[in-house]
């Protein structure tokens, strides 16, 4: 037993946060928020060079092969770089068609699955475990949806309707050409939909690293009554418990992407949505009215961390999840 | 990254599962806050002892079976799973034994802790005193110099177990300080920590009752009592440092170990599976969370545990720990009380009862969650030191 990071996932997270930091990721969001993917499209590339889109694709298909534990360390590190589009999406998207393919149904896998590896491709998913919208499928090349049992790339979609997060555009999808059906789209998309929650909980936590960073920044540089409001007992704790509420959210993800089981999965879910909505209720709070305003950045991850919270199984049907089963007598 | 244990951690996985299937006491033991609840703990500490499982991370020398940190979780995971009694020794076994491993003579350490490891010997903490909580470095008790030893005189309290134990450790001030004065300016300089025996002369213990009434903890009133200089653990005055070497003992690893959060989190689902409403969702998800958290302690503690093994060192990070417990442990009673209803009134209603009125008292003890949250906010986020 060695619940630790590798000296190679760790370089990895480093590089991608060294990468991002200088990507100015928080235009990009802006601009895909008002509908202009290029600068989103670019970041795209750079994540497709760093592999993140091959974390979850064989390497028969281009891929790096399965790999839960870096696609979280990764997706951490999307999170508190605020990246915007569908990434939850097309790496679970390489879920489905990679289990689809496993499964006996290879056809889908060896039409797409490279495109979408080497970040080609920018794909969104629709699933019945995923709610009723697609993410920014005006963005992606390639919409995936699975309904009553068949898989069928969609024929398009339509209005795009706005989230309390204006990064995340939202839409429903029109079914169209059939790729698979039966029994093997129905477990292949309840895999992806593991996948899915598990990567939305790995950037839910990275949201609520960065708001905790941010705040803490903050308090300690803003005065009032002729002292850093970061003395006041009042602030320490908030934060202190924004603290324990992701480093205990923490050991759930990581545990999750090693067993992969759908109720540990939740547990995380659950656990990081909270997290992360906490640390945006206080950040908030703490940074007065200008935590209030739409121009400063803190925004950004303010109003993510609260549709991510519901965002591939909300927080009631996590915990459903994680009483339904699987692990009884641990 | 992975969370497979080795072939020899299985296997001693399997020695104490067997051992404790054959040894537990089918019948949960009377209340170890009574007199006759104490006498069967010290005899069940006695029976761990005998095959040494009392303390099996300690060296073979003092009765333990020399495992890592590693084995000890996984042994713990099996005792509270099997249903083994509360430990009447934890005192001793987690704060003063650690203390003894770091500063204590050969000489103590072969004196106090077999018998200590065997029950024979138990052991409460002299720390706090009326005036002197949260603000312990302000303590008043003394210690005077005497002939051979030293002359200890005050009054503790909420002293855990003394009405019914047999030695204590504490701290007295054997410098003087005077606040505001110009000589010694810190309180926290001239302590000495020792050892002494309840029923020594001038000790007079007097049980106070917790909320349920029963005598948990004590008020020791202390009147010239001698402690000879073999008992002074370290050297006189450096006792504050070498206290606070063990809380983190007490706040980190040791004190609440996963197992006994994540077996009671265990018996929690399996009553709501036999008995919940399903209907009632808002009492589901609090199961769920009791679920969910326990395993995310676990968890959070087998990272530690493979910290440690890297030999990084564990720091204020304990402080994440004990907030994280106490309130758990909290919100795992009321929701077992809620799902028990009516019958959940009921003091001797099974262990939930008992344990709801322990629970209650983590914030509190072992460092208040408000002083913890004070060392999360300023060593592990760099927020500046208020006034404490
Ligand atoms: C069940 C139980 C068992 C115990 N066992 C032992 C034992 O075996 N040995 C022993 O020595 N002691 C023991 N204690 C005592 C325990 O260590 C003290 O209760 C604890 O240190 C708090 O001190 P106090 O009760 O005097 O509260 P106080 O220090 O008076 O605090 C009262 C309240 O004020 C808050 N407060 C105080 N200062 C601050 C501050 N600076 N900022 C914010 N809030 C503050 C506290 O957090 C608390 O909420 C036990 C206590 C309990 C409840």
């Amino acid at each position: 037993m060695r619940f630790l990071l590798d000296d190679e996932q760790r370089e990895f997270a480093r590089s991608l946060d060294a990468m991002l930091t200088a990507a100015d990721t928080p235009a990009a969001a802006r601009a895909w928020a008002a509908g202009d993917h290029a600068p989103g499209r670019a970041l795209w590339g750079r994540l497709a060079d760093a592999d993140v889109f091959a974390l979850a694709v064989p390497e028969e298909y281009e891929g790096m092969g399965l790999l839960p534990v870096d696609m979280v360390v990764a997706f951490v590190e999307l999170g508190r770089h605020a990246v915007p589009g569908p990434v939850v999406e097309t790496v679970a998207a390489g879920a489905l068609l990679s289990r689809l393919a496993e499964l006996g149904e290879a056809a889908p896998a060896k039409r797409l699955l490279t495109a979408l590896a080497s970040g080609e491709a920018i794909t969104t998913l629709g699933l019945p475990e995923g709610g009723p919208f697609a993410l920014d499928a005006d963005a992606a090349a390639l919409r995936l949806t699975v309904t009553g049992g068949e898989l069928r790339l969609a024929s398009g979609h339509a209005r795009v309707e706005r989230s309390l997060d204006p990064v995340r555009r939202l839409a429903r999808l029109r079914p169209g050409e059939l790729l698979a059906s039966g029994a093997p789209v129905a477990a292949a998309s309840r895999y992806a939909a593991d996948w899915a929650s598990l990567a939305t909980a790995a950037q839910a936590l990275g949201v609520g690293l960065a708001l905790l960073d941010r705040t803490v920044a903050y308090v300690k540089q803003r005065t009032q009554f002729g002292t850093p409001i970061g003395g006041f007992q009042a602030v320490k704790h908030r934060l202190a418990d924004v603290l324990i509420g992701l480093e205990f959210a923490r050991p759930l993800l990581f545990g999750a992407a090693l067993t992969l089981d759908t109720a540990d999965v939740a547990a995380a879910k659950a656990a990081t949505g909270e997290a992360a909505y906490g640390a945006a209720r206080a950040a908030l709070q703490l940074h007065g009215a200008i935590g209030y305003t739409a121009e400063y950045d803190l925004s950004l991850w303010l109003t993510k961390a609260r549709a991510l919270r519901g965002a591939w199984r909300g927080p009631g049907e996590c915990r459903r999840l994680v009483l339904s089963g699987d692990r009884e007598a641990d | 990254m992975d969370l497979d244990f080795t072939a020899g951690e299985e296997e001693f996985r399997q020695r104490a599962r067997d051992w404790l299937a054959g040894h537990v006491p089918a019948e949960p033991l009377p209340s170890l806050e009574t007199r006759e609840g104490f006498a069967a703990h010290r005899a069940w500490e006695g029976e761990l002892a005998a095959d040494r499982w009392s303390v099996v991370s300690w060296p073979e020398e003092y009765g333990g079976q020399g495992v890592d940190i590693v084995k000890w979780l996984m042994f713990e995971e099996e005792y509270f799973a099997a249903g083994g009694p509360g430990r009447v020794s934890q005192n001793g076994i987690n704060l003063l034994a650690p203390t003894l491993f770091d500063f204590g003579t050969d000489e103590q350490r072969a004196r106090v802790l077999p018998p200590m490891a065997s029950g024979e010997v138990i052991w409460v903490q002299a720390w706090s005193e009326p005036e002197s909580g949260s603000d312990l470095a302000s303590l008043r008790s003394t210690a005077r110099r005497t002939s051979g030893g030293w002359l200890i005189s005050g009054q503790k309290t909420w002293s855990s177990r003394a009405a019914f134990a047999d030695r204590a450790f504490g701290l007295f001030r054997s410098e003087p300080y005077e606040s505001g004065g110009t000589g010694n300016a810190k309180p926290h300089r001239g302590l000495t920590y020792l050892m002494f025996p309840l029923d020594a002369d001038g000790v007079t213990v007097r049980p106070i009752g917790r909320l349920d009434g029963k005598p948990a903890f004590a008020e020791l009133f202390l009147d010239d009592v001698f402690v000879p200089d073999e008992d002074v653990i370290g050297e006189p005055g450096q006792g504050w440092r070498i206290a606070m070497s063990t809380t983190g003992n007490e706040r980190g690893l040791t004190l609440r170990s996963p197992g006994r959060f994540v077996a009671s989190a265990d018996r929690l689902v399996r009553q709501w599976r036999a008995h919940g409403d399903p209907a009632d969702t808002a009492l589901r998800d609090r199961v769920a969370d009791a679920a969910i958290g326990a395993r995310a302690y676990q968890l959070f503690t087998w990272a530690n545990a493979s910290r440690f093994a890297a030999g990084e060192t564990i720091g204020a990070e304990s402080s994440l720990n004990k907030v994280f417990w106490s309130e758990y442990d909290i919100a795992l009673h009321e929701t077992a009380l809620d799902l028990l209803g009516a019958e959940g009134e009921l003091a001797d209603g099974g262990e939930w009862a008992e344990g709801y009125v322990f629970s209650l008292a983590g914030p509190i003890y072992a460092g208040t969650n408000e002083i913890q949250r004070d060392i999360i906010a300023e060593r592990l986020l760099g927020l500046p030191k208020g006034r404490r």
